[in-house]
């Protein structure tokens, strides 16, 4: 990791940790919470949908089998004196889910983009009609309940913040080494021609159910922690086609494929979200509004900030460079070309 | 046996409605490579179209069909040209779907602003009347709405099979380079034809709205059914979601009548899982894999 990365990823994740102690006010760490359970799945789908290109849109089901997976253990059992119990309980839902994810992986990533699209986000569906039809597990549209926890009520939302702190560490941390590794540049290769990195010998298979695994597995654990952190959950809230656009957005926004891009676009769109429904949310207008600000960004900014402020920076500089030495200008000119499509880290 | 025969009928009838639908989606990937995400939204859009015209001036919702499907072609030419037009070529197919998924909420929203979250349905004069053939009931709306479907797609053939601009239609889906070399206006024939995918949802939609009761939620619904249908029947391939809307109609409708109800829901899914398993190109698809 280069210096500058590292300073980089300190100062971020210092303040970040910071956040809550120096501020108090409920509705700011709240949404701090929020922001952190969106930049936690933009980050882990970023791994399947950014590195791999398998746009997954299911990403909401295994938030949900996540956020059931805890209720369900917890509804009749304490939280432990402290209300720790929950939260180390994690390992082991992520690491079920998964296992689930394996499992639908093996299924459906035989097929590629589009109907990959397709295929998760009909689960996604399918999911939810389980958690609203299974009432003896999930109490169907009634929801279910496990207990809250039993923290300081001036601090409450401190805990829940900093576990989803270090989840986002976790995500970010497994991104970092996706991209400089063998097994990520596999992934790019997946992502760049599948058929053409199965003849020279990539692991095809392997790498991307293991990039599939590892992110909904993550997105499970951020789930149940929300769980926890609601304390009451429903299936058209649990497993909801906004929490699957949301993190595919933030993702998009930030520039997918790049180990920050998921995180700024999370930093920039929750509060935004969180303003557009606190405005109009009675109304649903808030649907109408998050549309207009979806399409806007899929129209100007198709590759996000990221990449194009990249782009933009290299070229300025080849430009600057191309004025000091004028006989160069090709080259300088195929360095674009050759540049445009590397993403930033 | 009677009770697996009457389920039969019955899947059979609505296999043909949700055929009507998946084939407007099957020509809007055929013309764009574009799956259309948005593609329940219009269909409810379109139900509720016709809910206003009945409640407002009695029309009759098969009447009101002839007014839906104008202005539901204009609204999806509209939309292929303010949102999918200016996409890039080589990030379309992805883009594509967050774009339609991006207009499926903002349509989702303009209806439970305009009509509230409450499930409405239309009740037509003859909703309850049924025949009864050889000891069969038939719901008259159910046999109209398959009637009006199998008509439409009748309609649909000929305008792909018979006119120039269908000719059109069916060169940029084989070739899209070649279809405008021989002076076919690509945009104009993949704005046309995202709006007639749009028009044949207007028309299910009218009956969707005679047979079930429905929110501006419901799309999520029939989004997840429409998919499995061309998936199962292979995408881009209209006869392929015609036989694939009829497979699911009648597996869904079985598994009602012979299991317990929930389950037919999940039985769409059983079966997409099981083709992905078999047959990942669904029954007449070219090539999914890696294709698209």
């Amino acid at each position: 990791m280069s210096r500058a990365g590292v300073l980089r990823a300190l100062i971020f994740f210092g303040l970040l940790t910071a956040l809550p102690f120096a501020v108090t006010e409920h509705w700011i760490v709240n949404l701090g919470v929020f922001t952190l359970i969106y930049a936690g799945l933009a980050s882990a789908w970023n791994l399947v949908g950014g590195l791999a290109g398998y746009p997954s849109l299911g990403h909401a089901a295994f938030f949900g089998a996540g956020a059931y997976a805890e209720a369900i253990y917890f509804q009749h059992r304490g939280v432990g004196a402290n209300g720790l119990l929950p939260f180390l309980a994690l390992p082991v839902v992520g690491a079920g889910v998964a296992v689930l994810g394996l499992a639908v992986g093996w299924i459906a990533m035989r097929t590629r983009s589009d109907v990959f699209a397709i295929v998760t986000i009909t689960l996604l569906f399918v999911v939810q009609t389980l958690a609203f039809n299974l009432n003896s597990l999930t109490g169907g549209s009634q929801g279910i309940g496990m207990p809250g926890a039993p923290f300081d009520v001036d601090s409450y939302e401190r805990p829940f913040y900093l576990v989803l702190v270090l989840l986002l560490a976790l995500s970010m941390g497994i991104t970092w080494a996706a991209l400089h590794s063998g097994a990520g540049l596999s992934l790019q290769a997946v992502a760049a021609d599948e058929e053409r990195a199965r003849g020279i010998g990539v692991h095809v298979t392997g790498v991307k159910l293991l990039a599939f695994a590892v992110s909904v597995g993550i997105a499970g654990m951020i789930g149940a922690v929300w769980a926890y952190y609601v304390t009451f959950i429903y299936p058209q809230f649990a497993v909801d086609p906004l929490i699957t656009i949301g993190m595919v957005l933030m993702a998009y926004l930030g520039g997918r494929g790049t180990l920050w891009g998921p995180v700024l676009g999370a930093f920039i769109l929750v509060p935004a979200q969180q303003y557009l429904a606190y405005q109009y949310g009675a109304t649903q207008l808030y649907l109408i509004a998050y549309a207009a600000v979806f399409l806007l960004i899929m129209l100007l900014l198709p590759r996000g900030i990221l990449p194009s402020v990249g782009h933009l920076m290299r070229r300025r500089r080849v430009v600057t460079e191309r004025a000091s030495e004028e006989p160069d200008q090709d080259a300088a000119t195929t360095g674009i070309g050759a540049d445009g499509g590397v993403m930033v880290r | 046996m009677h009770t697996v025969i009457q389920a039969l009928i019955l899947g059979v009838l609505t296999g043909g409605v949700y055929a009507l639908m998946a084939s407007g989606q099957t020509i809007i990937f055929g013309v764009m490579k574009v799956v259309n995400l948005a593609q329940g939204a219009l269909v409810i859009a379109g139900a509720y179209l016709s809910y206003s015209l009945f409640t407002s001036f009695g029309l009759d919702p098969f009447l009101s069909i002839l007014i839906t499907t104008p202005a539901l072609f204009g609204v999806g030419a509209g939309l292929q040209w303010l949102f999918l037009r200016p996409l890039r070529e080589e990030d379309r197919a992805e883009l594509s779907l967050l774009v339609t998924f991006a207009v499926a909420l903002g349509i989702e929203g303009v209806l439970s602003v305009t009509y509230k979250t409450t499930y409405r349905t239309i009740q037509a004069s003859y909703a309850d009347r049924s025949f009864s053939v050889g000891g069969y009931q038939i719901s008259a709306v159910r046999l109209y709405a398959f009637l009006l479907s199998a008509a439409l797609l009748g309609v649909l053939y000929l305008v792909l099979e018979r006119t120039k601009f269908g000719r059109a239609i069916r060169a940029t889906v084989q070739n899209p380079e070649s279809a405008r070399l021989l002076g076919v206006n690509a945009r104009v024939v993949a704005a046309a034809g995202f709006g007639i995918g749009a028009a044949t949802a207007a028309a299910a939609g009218a009956v969707y709205g005679l047979l079930y009761s429905f929110n501006s939620g419901s799309h999520y619904d029939l989004i997840s059914r429409l998919l499995s249908i061309v998936v199962l029947g292979g995408l881009g391939s209209i006869g392929g979601s015609i036989v694939g809307a009829l497979v699911m109609g009648v597996v869904a409708s079985l598994v009602a009548a012979l299991g317990p109800p929930i389950w037919s829901d999940f039985s769409f899914f059983i079966v997409l899982l099981a083709v992905l398993l078999l047959r990942p190109r669904g029954l007449f698809g070219a090539s999914l894999r890696g294709a698209l």
